[in-house]
């Protein structure tokens, strides 16, 4: 096999981690990985320096249609992204020190984790009264829905930026966006609704990975061979599962595609405790 | 009135950052397919390098003299890592422009959170932590 072949393979199953990153709400960055390991079995640390910079470009590119629409909470996800960029940049040194395969192992919970995150039940919760320290940081706030501006107010802020400080260390180590990890802080510590807590996690991505991002360039594990087809197809993927999702809502194809990720997670795991990375 | 004051101050510089980073993207991913096309050009015929075992790149993709360098004798990988480095910047000029935003709101409180982010970043990649 040629460069050429290589390249345009690549591009095809990234398109197809982004399509189903996307539709999944996993995002691209996280079952691209598997791609890269498992079927072309590249390095795994050049598989997550490819994987940040998708993370990035996928949550940049979504986030800033979200933002339009006032979803986001802007305020919530700056002030979070201190615990985020300090967690991402410590993940990012550890990783230096952490055996391949452990990240492997590691890499495998938190996808089973994510998988199971994504297809839980969703609280539509808007709550009317705040924790004093909402009100101090300006964190609460509203956003629109079919039925007219919601506002609510947020309780747990230390519980929830605990949360983040983890999601900010894993995504440094394994080189994803931990988004599931970013929800459940937002949606289950902070109480915060379910659209405004995906929105502003994909919002805060960009800036996590990057934070991160910038140390494994430095280190010599983003190669500009995997990253251009990988980085491209990704994008490609995401943007046509952004739009097959306004026409159709994919709940069974979730619950497959999520079982599925579970298997590969499984694999990722087992491959990894058996010292094959 | 206040309310609807600061409701719409925000809602600017939200979508001035929302457009900083689709603008981002799609440069990013421009320059990225064209060292692609040229990469594939130049080396498309040649076999796989062995991704399977880590070695890390040189200094001419991690550092920004080396990638610059490649720049100006227009090195195919070199034209992908500057995408690399665009995509890197997105996110960070994203948070300069909220705090741009937040001085203008007058919002101290969220200018020093933003500083702080904008820190740790910056911290991440001039703070000699390349081991």
């Amino acid at each position: 096999m040629n460069i050429l072949i290589f390249s345009l393979i690549l591009l095809a199953g990234a398109y197809v981690a982004g399509l189903l990153g996307s539709l999944t709400g996993l995002g691209g960055g996280v079952v691209v990985i598997p791609l890269l390991t498992l079927v072309f079995h590249v390095d795994i640390r050049y598989a997550i320096g490819a994987a940040l910079l998708a993370s990035i470009a996928n949550s940049s590119g979504a986030a800033s249609a979200y933002i339009k629409e006032g979803i986001t909470n802007v305020r919530l996800g700056m002030f979070l992204e201190i615990a985020t960029t300090l967690g991402a940049v410590g993940g990012a040194l550890i990783a230096v020190f952490t055996p391949t395969n452990t990240i492997a192992v590691l890499f495998g919970v938190v996808l089973i984790f994510s998988a199971l995150m994504t297809v839980r039940k969703k609280h539509e919760h808007a709550l009317q009264e705040g924790s004093r320290l909402s009100y101090v940081l300006k964190l609460n706030g509203s956003y629109p829905t079919p039925q007219g501006e919601v506002s609510y107010k947020l309780q747990n802020i230390g519980g929830g930026f605990s949360i983040m400080l983890l999601a900010g260390v894993l995504s440094g180590l394994l080189g994803i966006g931990s988004g599931a990890l970013k929800v459940l802080a937002m949606d289950s510590a902070m109480k915060i609704p379910f659209k405004v807590s995906t929105t502003t996690s994909n919002f805060m991505i960009g800036v996590t990975a990057a934070a991160s991002a910038v140390v494994y360039l430095q280190r010599g594990y983003i190669d500009p061979g995997i990253a251009f087809p990988v980085v491209l197809g990704v994008l490609g993927g995401a943007f046509t599962g952004a739009r097959l999702l306004t026409v159709m809502n994919p709940k069974t194809l979730r619950y497959i595609f999520c079982a599925a990720i579970s298997f590969v997670a499984l694999e990722m795991i087992y491959n990894g405790l058996h010292h094959q990375f | 009135m206040k309310l609807i004051k600061t409701l719409t101050g925000d809602r600017d510089i939200a979508l001035l950052v929302g457009q900083v980073l689709r603008t981002g993207v799609i440069t990013a991913s421009a320059i990225a397919f064209v060292g692609g096309i040229f990469y594939l050009a130049k080396h498309g015929a040649d076999s796989i390098p062995d991704y399977g075992t880590f070695t890390g790149e040189g200094k001419e993709y991690t550092t920004f003299s080396g990638i610059f360098h490649g720049l100006t004798t227009f090195k195919p990988s070199a034209i992908i890592q500057f995408g690399a480095l665009v995509l890197l910047a997105t996110p960070i000029l994203r948070i300069c422009f909220s705090l741009i935003g937040f001085a203008v709101e007058k919002d101290r409180m969220y200018v020093v959170i933003t500083l702080v982010v904008l820190g740790i970043i910056l911290f991440s990649m001039f703070g000699g932590l390349k081991i």
